[in-house]
């Protein structure tokens, strides 16, 4: 058994700003750094993990024939072809919203800390069963959210959930963060969300392009040393994640020129 | 409030969307995270007036009751602008009469 495991639920309240994408690129990207790392799909009604990673062809048995024991662990596990230290428990069917208790997904998580260094878990979006289920497997958290008023809305409410709940420590990743929007100060900064939801900052991930692409072929951007501005982000939260002291990319800082200078000192906020 | 904000408001431009979707959120999440409605709030605010005009006459036009948060925690807080205490507005009205 690893007693050190770390159980990190990959939550944010709002669908569609970024779990899934953040949960298979940090599996890969701990993968390559040498620890074993397994990805669990707790969104039972809407599984897309398995996609994202490019499994979807090679899964055989879910956690669902786990819980039933019609098959052992290690046969629902799938292992990630080019980097073998990434296994995913894929989903099962979604009838299972109607049965699944938190004391099954304890028992999930049970049996995968006992074999991985990492066990990373997507959380469905909401706040109804299928996430108190999984909160209450997990011990930390990464609330991820975008630069948008619903979606820190949603995490603000998320977070409260947490806290009551006891998880600790729960960090923030800001996703989608487009520098020039907040020069022009269209988009909320970064300080204004982590002001606001009173998180440290595990990471922001600039707006990429890239990530679609990577999606679409069904290989995470941290699967190769990628210099897009997304991949680097993704690497370097998890880098943090194991300990490392990587300084944050500033938006806001990137520009040296005059007219940088200029915008900057035009959101200094006065009073 | 940032130097662009001024700028706008002296043009008067609309301010910076940023700073809108900040107030906004600051305001609706010290409801979300107090579980207060706007007309709870609007009944308490009502309330604690109604009790302090009971010893001392406030400026209704300019008090306010609202909601504040930092770091996660929310105040009720209070600005009430004290015109006189209600003795020396009585001193006053005998005077008068």
């Amino acid at each position: 058994m690893a007693p050190n495991t770390r159980i990190i639920l990959i939550c944010s309240g709002k669908g569609g700003v970024g779990k899934t994408t953040l949960t298979a690129n940090l599996g890969i990207a701990l993968a390559r750094q040498g620890v074993r790392t397994v990805v669990l799909d707790a969104d039972f009604g809407l599984r897309n993990l398995d996609l994202l990673l490019g499994l979807e062809n090679r899964i055989v048995y879910t956690a669902q024939e786990v819980l039933e024991e019609s098959c052992r662990l290690d046969q629902a596990l799938v292992k990630h072809k080019q980097e073998p230290n990434l296994s995913l428990l894929p989903a099962g069917n979604p009838r299972m919203l109607e049965w699944l208790k938190p004391d099954d997904m304890q028992r999930i998580v049970g049996m995968l800390a006992k074999q991985f260094d990492y066990v990373l878990i997507d959380c469905p979006a909401g706040v109804e069963d299928g996430f108190k289920n999984a909160v209450s497997a997990t011990k930390e958290a990464i609330i991820i959210t975008t630069p948008e008023v619903s979606a820190v809305r949603d995490a603000d409410r998320v977070i409260g959930l947490l806290n009551t709940n006891g998880i600790k420590p729960v960090q923030l990743v800001l996703n989608r963060v487009r520098p020039k929007m907040i020069e022009s100060q269209e988009m909320l900064s970064v300080d204004d969300v982590t002001d606001i939801l009173a998180l440290p900052l595990l990471g922001l991930v600039l707006e990429d392009e890239q990530v679609i692409i990577s999606t679409n072929r069904g290989e995470p951007l941290t699967l190769k040393d990628n210099i897009s501005p997304a991949a680097r982000c993704y690497a370097n939260i998890a880098k943090r994640l194991q300990g490392e002291n990587i300084p944050l990319i500033d938006p806001a800082k990137a520009g040296r020129g005059l007219r940088d200078k200029f915008m900057r000192l035009m959101q200094t906020k006065i009073f | 409030m940032t130097l662009r904000d001024i700028l706008n408001k002296l043009l008067g431009r609309q301010q910076a969307s940023a700073t809108t979707a900040r107030e906004r959120l600051q305001l609706v999440l010290a409801h979300d995270r107090s579980d207060l409605s706007p007309e709870l709030l609007d009944q308490m605010k009502l309330e604690i007036l109604e009790v302090v005009a009971k010893y001392v006459e406030i400026d209704m036009d300019e008090g306010a009751v609202s909601l504040e948060t930092e770091d996660r925690m929310t105040a009720l807080v209070a600005n009430l602008p004290i015109k006189r205490t209600l003795k020396a507005k009585k001193q006053d009205d005998e005077q008068s009469s």
